[in-house]
This record gives structure tokens, sequence and C-alpha cells, in this order.
């Protein structure tokens, strides 16, 4: 090979390598801006049937077909969840999580990132999983978050309703 | 509209209509490569082979690192920082990275190459087709890589990919739920991740070889010096920017400034910036774009080749210079002694290049069969066609130095060479030209024969130019019968763009035959005397 056809090849190869390694750490990426915390709010919990269980009475079991005559009357759609996140007073989230699947039978799910300033908070997690009503779970907790900590809020009715982890 | 040729006039075919300005642009681009790598070695005519070389680099640096990688939550990322510590392994591992990185780099090349050249339209859409899996895979590959250093570049991707799955309505308890807390990731799930990293690349493999079955002698090994020099490179890079980890993952923090891969990570920040849905959205705009391009370039499809069993004898040249293995061989029909088997051409396969009548012995041009029949020949220019037509246009040259230039459809246009001592003859590819016409020319009075066509590793078709650059040289049959003299024939590869430098290429050529005398008299009598050999 003839020096200058390897020198020129060098010279074509130089700017790939630099563009590879370049982009292949380089800029550095910053998830969420330094000095701050992030609070993860995160659950799955199936929410009240939206219609109460009925007996049905008997001439509505007659008008039904025979294979169809179950005395218990279930609609299966659940209501959604309805949550609320406060912080030093102020509500920094509320969503009405709907429950999932094609006929809203399934568990209303959530996960959703909340950056906050880094410092002491005081904050009080809300949630209501029946059709109507007010908040039925109400959580209060102070939290001293350092720059860069992530936790979690996640809710469990069998341990009592919401955790505050991590 | 067909893209691949449209009829233009009666039994002739135009060249295919790519992107004409992107193509402009591609070949100029190519041309500043071929003066350092040379046409053969230049890496944009070696796109697909050089995803090859990078896949098994990546499989052999990734067989190693596998062997020193602890399968653990609590020791991945300090068995990868050990690794980092050795030179070997360091090296390995940072092989393992740039090599997939540039797997990447040149899939994209490749696939815009590709595009530009409108290979999504009529007989090539199987490649193309099978070719966008292919994007997924290799994303899937390395972004699962990514997460078994448990890092804290793996915790945002893991997270941010589980977030992006978790938009299909697919998932009963959504991933994300797995990455709350330190305590919710386990090693059992660890092994699911490194079983994934191992299962997606043999995926990928698999559809790499699918990929590449519509074409015979698919070019998967890039020329050695093009795959030493990219490998060097490689090395280089590894060596003087290695791969490093980011601190340790915490699901109880946040990761921080991270060094990012944005080869592959791209698509996590864009989707911070937007939303899953649009991400979603857009991948699969992406891909179902790319799928339906080959329904775009749909239509008439040019005639595929045809055998003519009277005139084959099964050698299996056809098969075996086929560019498409669209030639199969299969036993004889017709009963005919002496010969075993017989070409049958698979129309949906069939390029309709006509490489396969160049390839035929039967093409000679010198057999007294009343009408010139081959054994495989191509209805849109028949080689009868072809010897009337060369034989009409010699008789008419007139000037000292009469030169026949055989073109193709695809490269530089001969047309405008043609002239009262040029005789243009444009085919559908080079490699359809039985050598014998080379001889058959100059015997009917040309003084020199001028083969031009796409440049090297640039067949339209594939292989024509090699297939044709073999024969003249006599390596391969039919070949160009070593008495003809070689000072008469000369090969001069131009892309479509290089008209002039295919003028000039002429010119000199016509200087050189005039210092050589005129073809006439003796020098003819001579080749003739050296008996031909007939089928
Ligand atoms: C993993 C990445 C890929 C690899 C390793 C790869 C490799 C190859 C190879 C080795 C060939 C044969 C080249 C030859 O011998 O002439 C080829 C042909 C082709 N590839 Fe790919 N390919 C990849 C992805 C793609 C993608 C994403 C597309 C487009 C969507 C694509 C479209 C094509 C087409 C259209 C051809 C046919 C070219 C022809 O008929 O001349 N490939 N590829
Ligand atoms: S025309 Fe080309 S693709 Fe078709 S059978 Fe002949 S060589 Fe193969
Ligand atoms: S090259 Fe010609 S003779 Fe040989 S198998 Fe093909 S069609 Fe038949």
């Amino acid at each position: 090979m003839k020096a200058a056809r390897f020198v020129a090849q060098a010279l074509l190869y130089v700017p790939l390598m630099v563009i590879l390694g370049y982009f292949s750490t380089q800029p550095r990426f910053t998830d969420i801006a330094h000095g701050q915390a992030l609070v993860r709010l995160s659950f799955s919990h199936a929410g009240a049937r939206k219609v109460e269980c009925r007996q049905r009475t008997p001439e509505e079991l007659a008008k039904l077909p025979p294979n169809m005559r179950a005395a218990m009357d279930c609609p299966r759609e659940r209501s959604p969840v309805k949550v609320e996140i406060e912080m030093d007073g102020r509500v920094i989230f509320a969503a009405d999580v709907p429950p999932a699947g094609f006929t809203k039978d399934g568990a209303s799910t959530i996960y959703r990132r909340l950056p906050v300033a880094a410092g002491k908070h005081r904050f009080v997690a809300r949630l209501r999983d029946r059709p109507e009503g007010e908040f039925n779970y109400v959580h209060e907790e102070s939290l001293d978050l350092a720059p860069g900590r992530a936790v979690v809020i996640d809710f469990n009715a069998a341990q009592g309703g919401f955790l505050f982890k991590g | 509209m067909s893209q691949v040729a449209a009829i233009t006039r009666a039994g002739e075919t135009s060249a295919p209509a790519a992107h004409p300005r992107l193509q402009a642009a591609l070949e100029a681009l190519q041309a500043r490569f071929d003066r350092a790598f040379g046409a053969r070695d230049n890496p944009w005519r070696n796109l697909g082979s050089l995803g090859f070389f990078f896949f098994w680099i990546v499989a052999v640096s990734g067989i190693y690192v596998y062997a020193l990688f602890d399968t653990s939550v609590s020791g991945a990322h300090a068995s990868v920082e050990a690794m980092s510590a050795g030179p070997t392994a360091g090296l390995m591992r940072s092989l393992h990275r740039y090599a997939s990185d540039a797997f990447v780099v040149v899939m994209f090349l490749h696939l815009a190459k590709e595009f530009v050249l409108r290979r999504y339209a009529g007989f090539r859409w199987f490649s193309w087709l099978t070719g966008v899996p292919l994007v997924w895979l290799v994303y899937a590959s390395g972004i699962g890589g990514y997460w078994l250093v448990w890092d804290g570049l793996a915790q945002y991707s893991i997270i941010a990919s589980a977030v992006w799955l978790d938009w299909l309505p697919v998932f009963s308890e959504p991933l994300v739920r797995n990455f709350l807390t330190p305590e919710s990731v386990n090693d059992r799930f660890f092994s699911l991740l490194m079983f994934l990293h191992i299962g997606i690349p043999l995926l990928l493999l698999l559809g790499m070889w699918v990929h590449i079955q519509r074409v015979s002698r698919p070019m998967t090994n890039p020329p050695r010096r093009l795959a030493l020099g990219t490998l060097a490179m490689l090395v280089a890079l590894s060596l003087a920017l290695p791969a490093e980890s980011n601190a340790p993952a915490d699901l109880s923090r946040l990761p921080g400034a991270l060094t990012f891969d944005w080869w592959y990570l791209f698509v996590h920040p864009l989707m911070d910036a937007t939303s899953p849905g649009f991400l979603w959205a857009l991948s699969g705009l992406f891909t179902l774009g790319l799928a339906a391009l080959p329904l775009l370039g749909r239509g008439e499809r040019p005639p595929v080749a045809h055998v003519s069993l009277d005139n084959c004898n099964g050698c299996g040249r056809c098969f075996a210079d086929c560019p498409y293995a669209a030639v199969v061989m299969m036993p004889r029909t017709d009963g005919r002694r002496g010969h075993r088997q017989q070409a049958v051409v698979l129309p949906d396969l069939c390029a309709a290049c006509g490489i396969c009548a160049g390839a035929c012995p039967s093409s000679t041009p010198f057999r007294s069969v009343e009408a010139l029949v081959t054994g495989i020949d191509m209805p849109q220019l028949p080689v009868a066609e072809l010897r009337a037509r060369l034989e009409r246009s010699v008789a008419q040259l007139t000037g000292p130095v009469k030169v026949v230039v055989v073109g193709c459809d695809c490269a530089a246009e001969v047309k405008a060479l043609a002239g009262p001592d040029t005789t243009v003859l444009s085919l559908l590819c080079t490699g359809m030209l039985p050598p014998s016409f080379i001889e058959y020319a100059l015997r009917g009075g040309a003084d020199g024969v001028l083969v031009t066509g796409c440049l090297p590793g640039d067949c339209a078709y594939r292989l024509g130019n090699f297939w044709m650059e073999e024969r003249i040289r006599g390596e391969r049959e039919p070949h160009l019968r070593p008495t003809v003299p070689r000072e008469r024939v000369k090969v001069a590869w131009a892309a479509a763009r290089d008209v002039e430098e295919l003028r000039r290429a002429l010119a000199s050529f016509r200087a050189e035959l005039s210092g050589l005398g005129s073809m006439q008299g003796k020098a003819i009598r001579r080749l003739a005397r050296q008996e031909v050999a007939v089928d």
C-alpha cells in the first residue's frame, strides 16, 4: 500500500474514531438537576367496584335466561383511584388514576416522578379508592431530603395504606 | 411505476430510478473515499459486511467479558470495574462497547445507502423487509447490555425502559415497580437480564442470517485491509478512551451526571422530553414506514430470465453466477441424454440482470445456428438481438480507430460516447456480456472493446462487474480466449456521475489503439485461425 494512501485512510479513520468515542460518553446526561431530590409515586391498587353488588329481585331473575340466573348482580367496573400529594401545604400532584383493562376492572396503577428541592419538607399523601366521599387514606410525614435522594411513596391497603420508602 | 427498470423503448430498460440528488451526493462521497481506500476497500461499499464484522467483534469480546462477569446484584458492578483494571479485560470491555457503537453507525449508514439507491423496491423487498427488525434487535441488545453494569446509567436506563414498556396495556403489574427500592432487585432477576443479553443478540444473528438469504454469496466479511483498518481503529479508541462505568446503582438515590452512550440510549432522554406514548408512536411510525416502502416501489416488474431447454446443457454456470440465487439446477425433464440437469429460474427471486445470459456457454455469437437462442436469456434484450445490434453497428463504424463500448444501464451512461468511430452497447448489467462477444466484435472489424459498468463493490446487481473482470482475466467460465489480444480490451468502471472520466478513458484507449494499428486483414485472420469451440 502506498504511504499516501495509508495516511489518507488514517485521516479518515480518525474522525470516525473521535465521533464514536465522543458520543459514547459525552455530553454527560443529568436526569434531574443537581441539588434536587426526587419523589417517586408508584402504586398498583384496585379501587372499589363502582356499583355495589346487589341482590336481584325474583322478577328480575325470571326475566333472565335460566343459565344466567345469578342471585347477585355485580358490575365489574371499578372506581378510579383518586390520589393527591401535598408538600409544605401545596398540592404538587393530583390525579384520578383509571382502572386498567378493557372492562375497567383491573387495578389502578401509576408511576410518577416528582422532582422537589432538597431540604426539609412536610408531605401529606391522600387517596380515595371508592367512587365517592372523602379521602379514605391519609398519611403525613416529614422528610429531610438530601440532594440526590430518591424516595418512594407506595400504597398498600393490606399494610395500612401509604408507605414512604427509601 | 416500476423503480427497478422502467421500460423506455421497446425491449430496452432504463437505469433504476434512484433518488437522483441523494444518489449523486452518495457517489460523490464514495468517490472521495475511493481515493484513500480504493473502490474495493471503500467502507461505503462494505457497510453490510462491516455490520457482520462488528457483530463478531462484539460476540468474541462479549464471551471474554462474560467469563469475568459476576451475575449478581451485589457483584456485577465490582466485577466490571475489575475488568477495566486489567489490560486485556479492559481492552475487551472497551472493544465490546465501541464495536457495538460502530455496529449502530454502519447499520444506519447501510440502511440510508440502500434507501438512497431505492433498494426497497421490486425483487429486493425481502432484503429490505428483513432488515427492519434488525434495527430493533440491535437496540434491544445494546440497551440491555448497559443494564448489566448495574451502575447509575443502568439504573436510569432500566427504569426508563420499564416506563416505556409499561405504556403498553399488557402488564398487569407495572414493570417499573420492580425498581422502586434497592431490595426490589434480586439475583434471579439479574440472571434474567443476562439471559436476555445473550438471547437477543442470538436472535439478531438469526435475523441477519435470514436477511441475506436472498443474495447468493453474500459479502459477510469485509475485505481484509478494511477489516484490519477498522479493527485497528477500535483498538486505538479502546486504548485512548477505555470504557468506564458510572457509580454503582442505588435506587434510593438519583444517579447524578452520567457518562452516556448516545448511540443507543438517546431514546431515553427523547422519551423524557416527550412521553412514552410519543416514543412508541415515533418508533412505530419509523418501523411501519420502513416496512411499507417496498409497497411504494411495487408495480411492473421487468421480464425475468427464461430458460430454453434445447440450448441448456446443465453446466450450472448460470446457477453459479446468479447474484440472487434465482437459478436452481433441477433434474432434467426432457430426457436428453448426457445431460443430467437443467437450469430453472425462480421468477420471484430474479432481478432481471441478465448475468446468467452472459454466463451461459450457449450465448456465444459464433454459433452457426440459424437463429441464435441461448440456454438462459432475457426477453427484453435477447442474446440474438445483442449480436444483431453489434454486427449492425460495427459495420457502420468509420474512422481510423473503431471502438465498441459495452456498458450497462445502471452506471455511467455510455450513449453519450457514441460517434462515427464509436458504437455503444448498453446492457442490463455489464455481467450480461458473454466474453465471446468481445472477440466477435474484434473479428467483425472493431479495433478495440472498452468494457464499463459500476465500480467494484458497487454493481447494482452485486456481482456483475466481478464476474466480468474474472472472465476477461480468464479466471472464470466462460472466459475470454487467451488468443484475444488483451491490449485491445480495456476495462474502465465508472459510476453514473463519471461520464467525463469515462470519456477520458476512451480517449486514452483510442490513443493506445492507434499505436497498435488497425484490426484489419492479418490480425483478424490470425484470430480467426484459432478455432472457436462451439457447443
Ligand atoms: C444488523 C444490521 C444489518 C446487517 C449486518 C446487514 C447486512 C447485510 C449484508 C451482508 C447484505 C448483503 C450485501 C451483499 O452481499 O451485497 C445486506 C443487503 C441488504 N440489506 Fe442489510 N444489513 C443490516 C440491516 C439492514 C437494514 C436495517 C436494512 C433496511 C431496512 C437493510 C437493507 C438491505 C438491503 C435492501 C439489501 C440488499 C442489497 C442488494 O440486493 O444488493 N439491511 N445487508
Ligand atoms: S437475470 Fe440475474 S437474477 Fe435473474 S436469473 Fe439471471 S442472473 Fe439471476
Ligand atoms: S449456463 Fe446455460 S447451459 Fe449452463 S445450466 Fe445455465 S442455461 Fe444451462
